[in-house]
């Protein structure tokens, strides 16, 4: 991990990219730390890819600074900058097999053939491909062809490694070992890996910080835990997750926020439940499916507690979804409850009742 | 479904009867091309053997044909290769324009190139000029096949070559060629095989060196040097299956390495 007090390893200021009219990067500024599992998220078109692109030396930018390990690569074409690539598609040379195309790097490093040798069987090792050097390319399953594309990349030691949705075009399964094994390989290895993604479950589960992108620009960066339980509007908290919405009425007094849900009363909110800025007056609070609870025969709560109707059940095996309409509440709240032994489970029509601790409220100005 | 096969069978018997006459004729012992035949013989590849004449006007048809290969197909791969990575302004009608000698009567060409060449540059006809005018007719044949074949490679290949730190050049010899290279020996091929063929062209072209087909024109004047013609053109068309077997060949290989479907081609 970083140094104290070290300059970021990539420095991004006012970063914009336009292809002709097309506004792809809105004036990007954003700092990667030495070390860092750092991940670009967002839907498709956000610029995502163009941003990953910039930093590779695929694209220019149209204005703004990029710093590279404190130095600006502005007219630096990719083959000079210390970054390396694990593309989309992998882009395995078909014509080479697994030795040459992991060699492929290393060609003008200057290397004798053992250290060469050594050097390309350490990173197919690193990589779980012992033994499979004299494979053809095509004769490779979608998961080995990432494994050959990431220990390419990772033979020449770059200072940063950039993943332009490696996972997507994995089945389930595969995915989430690539997951696990990505992470451990980032730790293990220590190079600061960057991340494009549009699955934010792969996001959270992966990054150090990720940085959330819509339609060019960066709209927040975060742990993501903050990420998760802190979203700073609610498009980013409809785009990681679910979460309920409900109009209310803020007034800030001191360090806390008096909220006046409608029809659900007063709760009391710190100013950390404010990411995206203590509104004043007309706003929406927000919480999780997870982070309400239906309340079962005598049982009783101390956090707030509403009664309602369930309108529509849905039941997963693991969890059971609800949606609950609450009286005095407009549009119907949703949560989910973990299917435990003895918990039974609601139908539509029966009456519930609805707790939920206010700490778990997210206030958003309108 | 009955008439439409015996539409298809008469339809190849159609295209395909006239070639089968030639072999029937080059073994036939009989300088009268007719029915009945009156026996085999070896004679007239014999005579072909010894026939200098033919020989040197089929060593200049084959340099002609190396030549215009090699033009052809080093024209073919700089517009294939700007067609296929490059936007520029006007690309669509510049590559049209291009490929429009595929579809011009090759007497036109012809008789403009001589034209040009002996009126226009005031040069002497020679074995250079049909070079040239063949390289016109055959780098769309080029360009289409290698439109192709650069086509299918996959631009992040090369972006990765260049990320894994070598420059454009060496990417395009190390990956780009690499993997364009059964379209180009395809393009080679053909061209060869169409230059060697091509009579009109060669035939306005000509200075003191005849190309093969030019001097077997000349031989159908003389009806006893007739059966001789047919062993040669046995040859030929021998020739030609081969030569457009290997470049389809290598065709589908290209195909198959980029790991795409299959839609079409010359065979």
């Amino acid at each position: 991990m970083s140094t104290p007090n070290a300059p970021p390893l990539i420095q991004l200021s006012d970063v914009d990219k336009y292809y002709g009219d097309y506004h792809a990067l809105r004036s990007v500024t954003l700092d990667i730390e030495q070390g860092e599992f750092f991940s670009l998220l967002g839907p498709s078109g956000c610029g995502k890819t163009t941003l990953l692109r910039t930093i590779a030396g695929f694209e220019d930018a149209s204005s703004g600074v990029l710093m590279l390990g404190g130095e600006n690569m502005k007219g630096v074409p990719a083959n000079k900058r210390p970054t390396n690539m694990v593309f989309q598609s992998y882009a395995i040379f078909p014509h080479l097999n697994v030795f040459e195309n992991v060699a492929f790097g290393l060609r003008k490093k200057g290397l004798s053939a053992t250290e060469k040798d050594t050097k390309v069987r350490d990173a197919l090792a690193m990589v779980g491909l012992d033994g499979y050097g004299d494979r053809a390319a095509h004769a490779l399953s979608g998961g080995q062809r990432q494994r050959v594309a990431l220990a390419r990349a990772l033979v020449l030691q770059p200072k940063v490694l950039l993943l332009d949705e490696p996972l997507s075009a994995l089945d389930k399964k595969m995915r989430e070992q690539m997951q696990t094994e990505l992470r451990r390989l980032q730790r293990q290895v220590g190079i600061t890996f960057i991340l494009v993604t549009h699955d934010q479950e792969e996001a959270l589960i992966m990054s150090d910080r990720i940085a959330v992108m819509f339609e060019g620009e960066i709209a927040q960066v975060a742990a993501p835990q903050t990420l998760y339980r802190r979203p700073a509007s609610q498009k980013i908290a409809n785009f990681i997750g679910v979460m309920n919405f409900m109009p209310a009425t803020a007034t800030p007094a001191g360090g806390v926020v008096n909220v006046d849900i409608a029809g659900l009363g007063i709760a009391t909110l710190d100013a950390d439940q404010c990411p995206g800025g203590v509104p004043n007056g007309a706003a929406h609070v927000g919480i999780r499916p997870e982070m309400m609870s239906l309340l079962f025969y005598g049982e009783t709560s101390t956090a707030s507690v509403a009664q309602g109707v369930i309108e529509e059940q849905s039941y997963y095996g693991d969890m059971t979804y609800y949606d609950v309409r609450l009286e005095g509440v407009s549009d119907p709240v949703t949560l989910s409850m973990k299917n435990i032994v003895g918990r039974p489970v609601l139908e539509r029509g029966e009456a519930a009742r609805v707790s939920w601790d206010p700490r778990a409220l997210v206030l958003f100005g309108n | 479904m009955k008439g439409l096969r015996i539409y298809a069978l008469a339809y190849l018997l159609f295209l395909y009867a006239p070639i089968l006459l030639l072999p029937l004729f080059a073994f036939n012992n009989s300088t009268i091309i007719a029915f009945p035949l009156s026996g085999f013989t070896f004679g007239w590849f014999v005579e072909l053997w010894e026939t200098p004449a033919l020989h040197a006007a089929v060593k200049n048809s084959l340099l002609i044909a190396v030549a215009t290969a090699v033009f052809s197909t080093l024209l073919g791969i700089c517009a294939a290769r700007a067609g296929a990575k490059y936007e520029f302004p006007l690309k669509r009608p510049i590559l049209g324009l291009i490929m429009v000698p595929l579809v011009l009567p090759e007497i036109i060409v012809g008789v403009s190139l001589l034209i040009v060449v002996v009126q226009l540059l005031d040069w002497q006809l020679s074995t250079w000029t049909i070079v040239a005018a063949h390289t016109l007719i055959c780098t769309p044949f080029s360009i289409a096949i290698l439109n192709g074949a650069f086509q299918n490679v996959d631009t992040s290949l090369e972006e990765a070559a260049l990320d894994l730190g070598e420059t454009p050049l060496s990417t395009f010899r190390l990956i780009t060629l690499p993997l364009v290279m059964p379209g180009v020996i395809s393009s080679l091929l053909i061209s060869f095989t169409i230059s060697l063929d091509e009579f009109i062209i060669a035939f306005f072209l000509t200075g003191s060196d005849p190309t093969m087909p030019v001097y077997i024109w000349g031989l159908l004047r003389f009806p006893q040097k007739l059966p001789a013609v047919m062993a040669l053109g046995t040859l030929l068309v021998l020739l030609s299956i081969i030569l457009l077997s290997i470049a389809e060949y290598f065709r589908r290989r290209g195909v198959r390495r980029a790991g795409l479907k299959d839609t079409g081609g010359f065979l």
